[in-house]
């Protein structure tokens, strides 16, 4: 059975070998949408992580009850109710965050790291490697938009998380915060992030 | 003239993929040969143009009268999903050549973002009535298939061209993308 080296590296490997955004380019819509700010990458993160988790959690719990034919269907269902919660809470409690992400937090549902998880890992593994699991792959995309975020609201706006470090008048990238930017950046992370990973490893 | 600035607005200034970000997933996914992006275009103007017409009644007739319109996410996702299945089966029977054309293609729109993006952005559109959001989506779907069929053409060139080691597979794909998107915000304040 699994000893905690494993679920250690079950763990790293969501945030290095297999980086959601960086490796596997999955759940790229709201990676791409929602990072003008590293506020709202974060938020965007967070919110995607709660979802991946207990969606983990529950999946990982049912895999024996739910036949096989209609678990796909039975994994959405699952998903888009954590998903209805997030956007409820959020639109009562962070009203701005709700504001700022708009679509992107009712299309958490069709990101596809979390049916992704559910089906390839969630509902083979038991419940302690299926929270391990979730919690490696959410801090990944966690931090992936984060950078993300924060790299754009650097050069687009010369400030990082609302805190200016440039004059009020200091001309910035602007492109960096309008859609092709996003495309611009994140292909310059992933560069950075494959020479970084093959140095290590 | 309100349908020309409709048309106008989701093809080339508000783009769904290069400037909403919906349906990056098939668009950097399936987007390798010109031949296959043509087959996704069809699936998804096909998918997108029923799925919104069906959740626009779902939510008018339904959803808002008996105050459940929380439960939009879920409602939508799952009529999606059947609707897929349903066109996959319908087509399978009714026109196996075009089945055969667009059949791999359907079960990956049920996981594409542009499809329910599309259905919950219809709602939200100004005065609103039923064939106006019916012709955005099919407007939205323009566009997506105009900058999957122009992505792929570029990345069909890509193969046979030099690029630094670092930058080969993704990275230049992305970038290929931005470059595109930024040809996209020369549209701006176009309507």
């Amino acid at each position: 059975m699994a000893n905690t080296l494993d679920h250690k590296q079950n763990f790293l490997k969501g945030i290095i070998k297999e980086n959601p955004v960086f490796v596997m380019l999955l759940g790229m819509c709201p990676t791409l949408g929602v990072t003008s700010s590293a506020f709202n990458g974060l938020g965007m993160g967070v919110a995607t992580l709660f979802v991946l988790l207990m969606s983990n959690i529950v999946v990982s719990l049912i895999k024996t009850q739910v036949p096989n034919k209609v678990r796909i269907p039975a994994f959405i269902i699952i998903i888009a109710s954590f998903v209805t919660i997030v956007e409820m809470v959020l639109e009562a409690f962070i009203p701005f965050l709700y504001e700022q992400l708009g679509i992107f937090i009712p299309l958490i549902v069709v990101n596809c790291l979390i049916l992704g998880r559910a089906e390839s890992f969630a509902s083979k593994n038991n419940l302690l490697a299926s929270i391990v699991d979730a919690l490696g792959m959410g801090v990944g995309f966690v931090i992936a938009l984060t950078a993300l975020g924060a790299a754009r609201e650097i050069l687009g706006n010369g400030s990082i998380f609302e805190f200016k470090f440039v004059s009020e008048d200091a001309s910035t990238f602007i492109l960096f915060i309008l859609p092709p930017g996003a495309f611009i950046a994140l292909a310059y992370l992933a560069v950075v992030f494959n020479k970084m990973t093959q140095k290590t490893a | 003239m309100e349908y020309v600035i409709i048309l106008i607005g989701a093809v080339f200034v508000n783009n769904i993929v290069l400037s909403q970000f919906l349906g990056i997933c098939p668009f950097l996914g399936v987007s390798n040969k010109v031949s296959t992006s043509w087959g996704m275009s069809g699936a998804v103007l096909f998918v997108m143009t029923i799925a919104t017409t069906v959740t626009y009644l779902l939510h008018q007739y339904v959803l808002v009268p008996m105050g459940l319109d929380y439960l939009r996410t879920i409602t939508f996702i799952l009529v999606i999903a059947a609707l897929v299945q349903m066109v996959e089966i319908i087509l399978k029977k009714v026109s196996p050549p075009l089945y055969q054309a667009l059949g791999v293609f359907l079960p990956l729109i049920t996981t594409n973002c542009a499809v329910l993006g599309v259905a919950i952005l219809a709602l939200g559109m100004e005065d609103a009535s039923l064939l106006k959001a019916v012709f955005f989506a099919f407007s939205s779907s323009i566009g997506f298939a105009l900058a999957l069929i122009v992505f792929a053409s570029i990345r069909e060139y890509l193969e046979l061209a030099d690029i630094p080691k670092g930058m080969k597979g993704v990275p230049i794909n992305l970038l290929v993308a931005g470059l595109l998107s930024l040809a996209f915000l020369g549209f701006a304040g176009l309507v």
